[in-house]
């Protein structure tokens, strides 16, 4: 049984449908990355699997239960389901202990004590435990993002979404952030990301998932993907992709 | 016969300031309260609620805070069947009148919380209550300095207006001062004096909390 089944979901704003029946079944230790060009419907799909935008028709199921978007029933999947943003969104009054301890202590019941502890547990994983008394502000991209990863780990997620987390950051800044997917991705984290990084898709994710037009255009692994597209609009977008990033050919292979 | 302005005039006025800022405190405190409820039934998702909380501001913005204070004044006398002192009487009509506008600067500090704060903290299961308290609140007071402290100040002057009832404030004291010396021109411009030593002492201490905040928070001095 996967950990997350997507049947059939539609989505639509006005006269655009981002989203038509898409259906997507992710395993548990599963890291899934979901490429294509802007307006394809990627971060639509990322947003409804943890209901911050209401499928219009289709179910999802997480852990074999089916999903209501109910008050009550959205606050408990969210402690199973975690997500990353691209404009990484720590809360700028909050130190970066308590930008992590706020969801355990508040939504989880967890003793502040216990989750100060945790708080240096996943800092010490996106290697920042040293930034633990800092405030947002005084953190580079690279570093806010990392910390806004970490505060998605301290509340044990068993799925965690990030949508496209680098793309807000500069050239240089994208590696650290990068290095930590990789680890997440190594230590059987289950992932659904949005992602540009060609070269982190190849190397850490199980499956690559091609959106066209809010469809599943094709869906394989990524030597499948990569190194033999079935269709012409995943070629010309990987085409698109290594015109604007030569260096990303060696990556991509 | 009238007696000149000297210390003990002085003093008379300088003794009316506490009334002043009593009245002045106790209507922000009061109007704090009710201008919280007010800026959250305004975001709530309740139709009803909301249409609620806009009526209450459009009645109080629209309508002259005198006839706010005598509609408090006598209709408080009228239900009670009693003359009623003017000390709960202008406290109440105050404090109803801050809440409005108050209740109307909080929620734009409220609304001026990017979306994204609240769907992070809504992804951390916080619940709506909490969202408000722990994320959204603590930033939206920060940008509400300014613009409640300019209310802060407007509330100090235009308690003057107490004086018509008969409640005993610095204008009122400056009155029975002009009655008492025949020298409005004297007593006056230090009435005003004292008026704007109370608001700019106020504008002071917000200044040096907004740049408090800042540090704390490791912002930069640049707007």
């Amino acid at each position: 049984m996967p950990l997350l089944a997507l049947n059939r979901i539609s989505k639509r704003f006005g006269a655009h449908q981002a989203l038509q029946e898409v259906s997507l079944a992710v395993e548990s230790g599963e890291v899934v990355a979901i490429i294509g060009r802007s307006g394809s419907g990627k971060s639509t799909l990322l947003r409804c699997i943890n209901g911050l935008e209401r499928p219009d028709g289709g179910t999802i199921e997480f852990d074999g239960e089916a999903f209501e978007p109910t008050p009550r029933r959205l606050k408990a999947l969210r402690r199973e389901i975690g997500i990353v943003f691209q404009s990484y969104n720590l809360f700028p009054h909050l130190c970066v202990e308590r930008n992590i301890t706020l969801g355990p202590t508040s939504a989880k019941g967890m003793k502040l004590a216990a989750a100060r502890e945790l708080a240096r547990k996943v800092l010490r994983m996106v290697d920042l435990e040293d930034k633990i008394a800092a405030f947002p502000q005084q953190l580079s991209g690279g570093q806010q993002q990392r910390v806004a990863i970490a505060r998605a780990l301290a509340m044990e997620p068993r799925l965690v979404l990030f949508d496209e987390i680098t793309a807000a950051l500069d050239p240089e800044l994208i590696g650290e952030v990068v290095r930590v997917l990789d680890e997440l991705a190594r230590d059987g984290m289950t992932m659904v990301l949005v992602t540009h990084e060609m070269g982190f898709a190849r190397r850490s994710a199980d499956t690559i998932v091609f959106m066209h037009q809010g469809r599943i255009w094709e869906k394989g692994p990524p030597a499948k993907l990569f190194g033999a597209p079935a269709t012409a609009e995943l070629a010309s977008f990987i085409d698109a992709i290594l015109s604007v990033d030569p260096s990303a050919r060696r990556r991509v292979g | 016969m009238g007696r000149s302005f000297g210390t003990a005039e002085f003093l008379f006025l300088l003794r009316a300031i506490p009334s002043t800022l009593l009245l002045s405190i106790g209507a922000l405190a009061g109007g704090g309260i009710v201008g919280l409820l007010i800026a959250i039934l305004r975001i709530t998702p309740s139709r009803p609620l909301r249409w609620l909380a806009t009526g209450y501001i459009g009645l109080f913005q629209g309508t002259p805070v005198l006839m706010q204070l005598f509609v408090t004044y006598y209709g408080l006398a009228v239900l009670f069947k009693i003359q009623v002192d003017a000390w709960p009487a202008v406290l109440l009509a105050f404090s109803l009148y801050s809440g409005a506008f108050l209740g109307e600067i909080w929620r734009g500090s409220i609304e001026a919380i990017p979306r994204a704060q609240w769907e992070a903290a809504e992804c951390l299961s916080l619940s709506f209550p909490k969202q408000l308290w722990y994320v959204i609140l603590p930033q939206a007071g920060r940008i509400s300095i300014p613009p409640t402290v300019g209310f802060a100040v407007q509330l100090i002057k235009n308690t003057s207006i107490a004086a018509i009832i008969g409640f005993v404030e610095l204008t009122r004291a400056g009155q029975l001062m002009t009655n008492a010396t025949f020298e409005p021109m004297i007593v006056y411009p230090i009435v005003a004096a004292l008026y704007f030593i109370l608001c700019w002492l106020l504008s002071l201490l917000a200044q040096t909390l907004e740049r408090r905040i800042d540090a704390a928070l490791g912002i930069k001095q640049n707007f």
